[in-house]
């Protein structure tokens, strides 16, 4: 149950791009063609799927306070997580490079979908996002971690492929010149991250999310009788 | 001009309009965006960046000859981690409450599209002193927008600049409220902030007609 509701609220709810623009630069430049968003969004699954575990375990056993008592009872108040950015980003840099090296020898047709963009994703925001994310979340288990990565490079790759149909279906609108490429893909943007906002309601098991929304409707509650009052202080008058 | 010749003032007041890091280039829009719901938030984010790209350009800069080409993307993420870490340490240090509200975000400098793109276009090609003007003129360029988003967002969705109220006050019923005017709530929601960006860039493109897009 924990993992169904983590994989569907890393897609839907904490959606990577519409949630906390993760991976916009790339998210903006390669959305022209549907083809080669796929082949970015496939890319993005897969090094997320390695990396937020491989992350999570270099989380648990070295930069946490405390991580390293493993090696023996005098590393117990060693605090490395100031390091963590700096070991995150290696990581996926290696990792990234590392993948393009086995994925070329071993299958050169995947090598030729996915290659060209596999560069391009060291520097990709929602794969370092993807594990800052997962250290700031907690994420308890290493299954957890996986499934989140998993699920964050889904909804990575809804969201591209979306934004790259809208972009080829555009082409034969009236769209006013200066708005013509950037700035209109930037507004159906915000309009798509609108209607990912309701899926906040998918999953209300009393999580963080929902009581937040619980709180700003209550604000609301309270100023629509606000409102109210005044009306009643006017009629009254 | 004594200090700046022509060519390198050019570099510094280039990427604030026609060449602007944000809505031209189109980088560095990951982290941009959603931190800009109050305007401190984007100024102290504006400054974190102006740091990184300025002493990050002059380093890659001083580097560029020993770096080797295939791995040179590593050894530039290194450099911004490090600076990154810089900030983030001292950002929890004398401004905590703020580096709460930036959370990850303040991380994710490090993947910023904006400081690698011009690392790789510009400081591997050029002497430190231009590459630190060029790093201060795209940083100032993505400060720019940040801000006016910034601005916007708070001033239009919670009646407040800087925390400061500046429209009355919503309960009291003071200022413009007393007019039946009310705060947006939908300014401080995250999509806003993509809407705003792209209005900006409307803006931009009817003044210049050189910039649209075919």
């Amino acid at each position: 149950m924990e993992h169904i509701e983590l994989f569907f609220k890393s897609i839907f709810i904490d959606n990577m791009v519409f949630a906390t623009f993760l991976g916009m630069c790339s998210y903006l430049a390669v959305s022209k063609k549907v083809s080669t968003a796929v082949g970015l969004g496939a890319a993005v699954i897969f090094v997320l799927a390695i990396t937020v575990p491989l992350n999570w375990l270099l989380d648990q056993y070295v930069l946490q306070p405390g991580a390293l008592t493993w090696l023996g009872p005098e590393y117990a108040d060693y605090d490395l997580s100031f390091l963590s950015f700096i070991m995150f980003i290696a990581t996926i840099a290696t990792m990234v490079q590392l993948v393009e090296i086995v994925v070329e020898k071993f299958s050169p047709s995947l090598y030729n979908s996915l290659g060209i963009f596999l560069p391009l994703i060291a520097v990709n925001c929602a794969i370092l996002g993807g594990s800052l994310f997962m250290q700031s979340r907690e994420i308890a288990t290493l299954g957890l971690a996986l499934n989140y990565g998993i699920g964050s490079g889904i909804g990575w790759f809804l969201a591209i492929l979306a934004i790259a149909a809208i972009r080829e279906k555009i082409r034969y609108s009236n769209v006013p010149p200066a708005l013509r490429g950037l700035g209109i893909t930037f507004i159906i943007t915000g309009l798509m991250a609108i209607g990912f906002m309701s899926f906040g309601g998918m999953l209300t098991g009393g999580d963080d999310d929902a009581k937040k929304e619980e709180k700003t409707v209550q604000v609301e509650t309270d100023t629509e009788t606000n409102k109210d009052l005044a009306n009643n202080i006017k009629i009254e008058e | 001009m004594g200090l700046l010749s022509k060519k390198d003032a050019k570099l510094i007041t280039d990427p604030l309009a026609d060449n602007n890091p944000i809505t031209i280039q189109v980088l560095g829009i990951c982290s941009a965006l959603a931190i800009t719901a109050e305007l401190e938030a984007s100024i102290v984010m504006s400054i974190s960046v102006l740091f990184v790209m300025g002493v990050g350009n002059v380093v890659i800069s001083l580097m560029r000859n020993i770096i080797p080409s295939k791995i040179r993307i590593i050894a530039q993420l290194i450099v911004v981690a490090t600076l990154v870490i810089i900030v983030d340490l001292v950002l929890k240090a004398f401004a905590y409450e703020l580096s709460k509200t930036l959370s990850v975000f303040v991380g994710l400098i490090i993947t910023n599209c904006i400081i690698m793109g011009r690392f790789e276009a510009f400081a591997l090609g050029n002497g430190p002193w231009r590459s630190f003007l060029d790093g201060i003129g795209n940083a100032a360029g993505y400060a720019v927008i940040l801000i006016i988003v910034g601005f916007f967002r708070e001033l239009l969705g919670s009646g407040t600049l800087l925390g400061i109220p500046v429209l009355g006050d919503p309960i009291e019923k003071t200022g413009l409220y007393s007019i039946g005017y009310e705060n947006n709530g939908f300014m401080l929601l995250s999509p806003m902030a993509l809407i705003v960006v792209g209005i900006i860039i409307w803006v931009q493109r009817t003044r210049n007609k050189d910039l649209v897009e075919d």
